[in-house]
């Protein structure tokens, strides 16, 4: 036997294999690094929605900031406070609370901005799938020029575009105009991935006899691709949304460490390691050090989510 | 090996072969018992999950992992292969055991040429060199009906529609001159008009060289026409094994009985077929007792409590209490619960 | 046949175009034209179970598909009940609950997503059959018992079944409409022969209770025998043969059915030792010219490799498209080779 005659056979366990042992909730029981990722990721989130609560101080409230506190190391270290755990940055603000607001921040952005992609590219992959012709070529190209721009580059060129025709305006190019912005950016660069995800599996989903079973019956289109093609290709639009996130998040964190994200009034994590990186050779470490290991902390854990989310969904993705 | 020469071809006893799952052993096959002679074509038959082919698997050594041999043995000309190292089971492999897959593609290199694939295998199994290996390769392409077969060396698998690629994976399997040919659903994946060609290469080509088949297969017709024996395999288990004409005919247990009941024929027409009612249990799901006490139409207490072994029957040897002096005494005839079919 | 049949298709063709890659359509490369189905005729009455029979890739399926509204015929013309259905938008919603398909695959003609509960209301809302939720259930419940489920098997998911089980679901699901005429697409190739059994058992008690119409089509020409009072062969997307099932058998007229009836491995052959039929399908992409059965044929002429034989109205109900059955070249029909099984 020249090639390894056990794909048939492969197959017949697999199935077997299958049945008696897929399970999403056992895998995951059964992975403690997946279990402490998931943790850590749910405590961010937690701390994110709770930090009006959760923070010991409100850094951003210029009235309770003292410059008496100014520059204080970690509490550990002599000459730190055990009521600034983590220390704090040279206006006095702690390092701890600014975390837990950055965070918010991050993963709003983060958030916000893989919703508007998975509903852009899905949208647009089940209905370029569904439909086929001249349309899906569109698409499809469009997807094929969006992949060429880095996201940062398109950020970066959408925050400049969106400054400029603002410029004159009424509307403030403020923080939270920041943060649309942003949201902007990273997700229509993400888009094509959903989009082609997405439509393949259309293709598949779209050839299957229930959706000749329905078609036959005279269901309309548009209520075949929500109702029967669109839930069948979900599995593999949640792993790439997961690890997606992850990537959001240090995007928004480069943008705004590149000092186009969100302004220093109200900073982000990826602001925050900006401002804090200032102060490293003057030896005041921890105002930047901290806020980085945070991020490293919440990219990696969702990272590993999705990662195992791909591995126990088994989708043949890239 | 004094015990070995009184032995068939092929041996197989009390096979059981099970899954490690997290809930649970899973057993596949629950013991399962045959024998191929020398020379002779025995078709297993039984309906998906029945456990056909992977009884064919465990023999040559080609389960995948996790599923595991658990217990029984597996004779083959005189020795035991059950539990050889991969090595020496991979010798007996296309030496002495030729291998066939419903799938041809999945037995040919879609890389190599048909030529290089046939002269490799019968150089690695027989002391040939290489102008002797293609001179061979080309017999055994005409053998098999491959029409101008030395000029087809040089073409790939994709070339071949689906019944010459399965004449080429026949050839494989016999080019080593193997003692016996295991196929499985040799014939599935091809047309109506293709299949019975294909039937009718094996079989000739196993008669002229002498070869035993153990044909492995859910398609009645395609046994009837080419086994001599059948063992009937259902739940993991042979429970009926005899000659192919009573087994189709006249079968002894009351589920191969229903089995070729059920199957429609061209020659006659009839108003229902009759039909065996419920379906096979699924893995792991056997009950205790007969596993096909559920759905057959004799079964009393006894059958539900006790497993049969292989007895004789009318004319075949069958898994069925009826068969046992112990039948007579038994209580609870006729009347088994209805049961939803499906 | 005095009344309107209730399915008439007349000249039904579709072709396919296959893609060309673009650097060969720069060449100036046509592209290729599957000719999937070329020109079938047929009429079934109510009551009546037609088969059509073939190997794969001769267009069967497709004809099935035709006719559902699956695709859209190249030409030709299919009516329901006297009424012109080839366009969609005569499609009304009326003429579309009349016919329902079922499929091969039990696996993927149900939406693993769905309760079989909902899988089943789909056509009975889709066609505002029953007047509420309430009554909508209880058509659900009354159709899972119709086709041997029980109603709590309704809320369950597809992958809880077995093959068979799912069959019958696609079954009620196809009864839901209260059809006149259900395409039967290999409904039970996927099945196992004692399941088939009862799946082929199911399918005449509903036509004996609701006087329902099949198109039936299979490979398979036992079942076929078994479930059809009339067939037709097709063979690379046209009909070779058309006749009624007992006289199909019993003197099947075109060389092609006689090679299927004679290759077919069946029960009844125990230790026959067969001829090896030479040949293959040729491929419907470039199909041979003339009869396109010719290379396989042994009766070929001249006139068989050039000219395409029309369907003729041969001996009694059948029709044949083969000129040496025209011109009586043919040996007498092998009659009782698969009677006296």
């Amino acid at each position: 036997m020249t090639a390894g005659p056990l794909s048939g056979s492969g197959r017949l366990m697999g199935a077997l294999y299958r049945g008696a042992d897929s399970d999403l909730a056992y895998s995951f029981r059964r992975n403690p690094v997946v279990v402490t990722a998931a943790i850590v990721t749910l405590l961010y989130f937690f701390g994110a929605a709770f930090a009006d609560w959760i923070a010991p101080h409100t850094p951003f409230d210029p009235s309770t900031l003292s410059l008496g506190d100014a520059e204080k190391p970690p509490a550990w270290i002599e000459g730190g406070d055990w009521s600034y755990l983590l220390g704090t940055d040279n206006q006095g603000r702690d390092i701890f609370s600014t975390i837990l607001y950055g965070s918010r921040l991050s993963l709003i952005v983060g958030f916000s901005a893989v919703i508007f992609s998975v509903v852009l590219g899905v949208g647009l992959g089940v209905t370029s799938g569904y439909f086929g012709g001249w349309y899906e070529s569109i698409v499809m190209r469009a997807a094929d020029v969006q992949l060429t721009l880095p996201s940062i580059l398109v950020a970066l060129m959408v925050d400049g575009v969106a400054r400029a025709i603002f410029a004159g305006t009424d509307i403030k190019t403020d923080a939270t105009f920041a943060i649309y912005v942003l949201i902007f950016a990273i997700g229509i660069s993400a888009w094509p991935q959903y989009a082609r995800v997405v439509r393949s599996a259309t293709l598949v989903e779209k050839s299957k006899d229930y959706v000749a079973a329905a078609r036959v019956i005279g269901i309309p289109s548009w209520r075949i691709m929500l109702r029967h093609v669109l839930p069948n290709t979900m599995g593999p639009v949640l792993v790439i949304g997961t690890i997606d996130l992850a990537l959001a998040i240090i995007t928004e964190a480069t943008l705004s460490f590149l000092g186009v994200g969100i302004p220093p009034t109200q900073p982000s994590l990826g602001t925050l390691i900006r401002v804090g990186q200032e102060f490293l050779f003057s030896g005041q470490w921890w105002i930047t050090l901290f806020p980085a290991l945070a991020l490293v902390l919440l990219v990696l854990a969702v990272n590993l989510l999705g990662d195992w989310l791909r591995d126990a969904l088994n989708p043949k993705l890239r | 090996m004094a015990d070995g020469a009184a032995r068939p071809l092929l041996d197989v006893r009390g096979l059981k072969v099970g899954l490690p799952t997290r809930r649970g052993h899973l057993p596949i096959l629950n013991g399962v018992d045959l024998h191929v002679k020398e020379g002779e074509v025995l078709g297993v038959v039984g309906e998906s999950g029945a456990g056909k082919s992977i009884t064919g698997l465990a023999v040559i050594g080609l389960l995948e992992p996790p599923a595991r041999i658990d217990g029984g043995e597996v004779w083959f000309d005189g020795a035991r292969i059950d539990g050889l190292s991969g090595d020496a089971l991979r010798r007996i492999r296309g030496a002495r055991i030729g291998v066939i897959f419903q799938d041809p593609l999945t037995s040919l290199n879609p890389l190599y040429t048909i030529g290089r694939q046939l002269t490799e295998t019968i150089r690695t199994h027989m002391d040939l060199g290489a102008d002797a290996a293609e001179k061979r390769a080309v017999e055994l392409l005409d053998e098999v009906g491959i029409p101008a077969a030395a000029s087809r060396l040089g073409a790939y698998p994709h070339e071949f529609s689906g019944g010459m690629r399965q004449r080429v994976v026949i050839a494989l399997a016999l080019c080593a001159h193997p003692r016996l040919i295991i196929a499985d659903e040799p014939t599935t994946a091809l047309d109506v008009s293709i299949q019975a060609q294909i039937i009718g290469v094996l079989k000739r080509l196993c008669r002229e060289h002498g070869t035993a088949v153990m044909l492995i297969t859910h398609d009645m017709g395609v046994i009837a026409e080419t086994a001599d024996r059948v063992a009937v395999m259902y739940a993991g288990r042979v429970i009926e094994d005899g000659t192919v004409a009573e087994v189709v005919r006249n079968a002894s247990h009351p589920y191969s009985h229903g089995l070729m009941g059920s199957i429609p024929t061209i020659g006659e027409r009839v108003g229902r077929l009759p039909q065996i009612r419920g379906a096979m249990p699924r893995v792991g799901a056997v009950p205790e007792g007969c596993a096909f006490a559920p759905r057959c139409p004799e079964v009393r207490d006894l059958c539900r409590a006790e497993r049969p072994v292989m007895m004789g029957g009318k004319t075949t040897s069958a898994a069925c209490w009826q068969y046992s002096p112990r039948w007579a005494d038994s209580a609870g005839a006729a009347g088994a619960e209805a049961v939803a079919d499906g | 046949m005095a009344e309107t049949p209730l399915l008439e298709i007349e000249d039904l063709a579709v072709h396919f175009r296959l893609p060309v890659p673009l650097a060969e359509r720069a060449m100036g490369r046509k592209p290729k034209v599957l000719k999937a189905v070329d020109g079938v005729s047929f009429a079934i009455g109510k009551g009546v179970t037609l088969a059509v029979v073939g190997e794969s890739g001769c267009g069967k399926s497709t004809v099935a598909r035709l006719i559902a509204g699956l695709y859209r015929p190249t030409r030709g013309r299919v009516a329901i009940d006297g009424h012109d259905v080839t366009a969609a938008r005569d499609r009304t919603r009326a003429l579309r609950r009349r016919l329902t398909m079922i499929f091969q695959d039990p696996q993927a003609s149900l939406n693993p997503r769905w309760r079989v509960r909902d899988i089943i209301a789909e056509p009975i809302k889709a066609f505002g059959i029953a007047g509420d939720g309430q009554e909508t259930g209880r058509r659900v419940d009354g159709l899972l018992e119709q086709v041997g489920l029980a109603a709590a098997d309704g809320e369950k998911y597809p992958h809880e079944f077995s093959g068979g089980q799912r069959q019958r679901i696609s079954i009620a699901r196809a009864l839901a409409s209260q059809p006149d005429l259900i395409l039967c697409d290999e409904p039970t190739s996927a099945l196992d022969v004692s399941v088939q059994a009862q799946i082929l058992n199911l399918m005449r008690d509903l036509q004996d209770d609701l006087g329902l119409t099949y198109l039936f089509i299979s490979h398979d020409l036992a079942v076929v025998n078994h479930m059809s009072d009339r067939i037709a062969v097709m063979y690379l997307g046209r009909f070779v043969e058309v006749a009624d099932a007992a006289a199909l058998f019993a003197a099947p007229q075109h060389p092609y059915t006689r090679l299927l009836l004679e290759t077919i491995p069946d029960l009844g052959m125990t230790g026959r030792d067969r001829e090896a039929v030479a040949g293959e399908v040729p491929s419907p992409i470039d199909p041979p010219g003339g009869c396109a059965f010719h290379p396989r044929c042994p009766h070929a002429n001249e006139r068989c490799r050039t000219e395409r034989p029309e369907l003729r109205t041969a001996a009694g109900s059948a029709a044949v498209a083969c000129h040496a059955a025209e011109e009586g070249r043919l040996p007498p029909a092998p009659a009782g080779g698969a009677a006296d099984g």
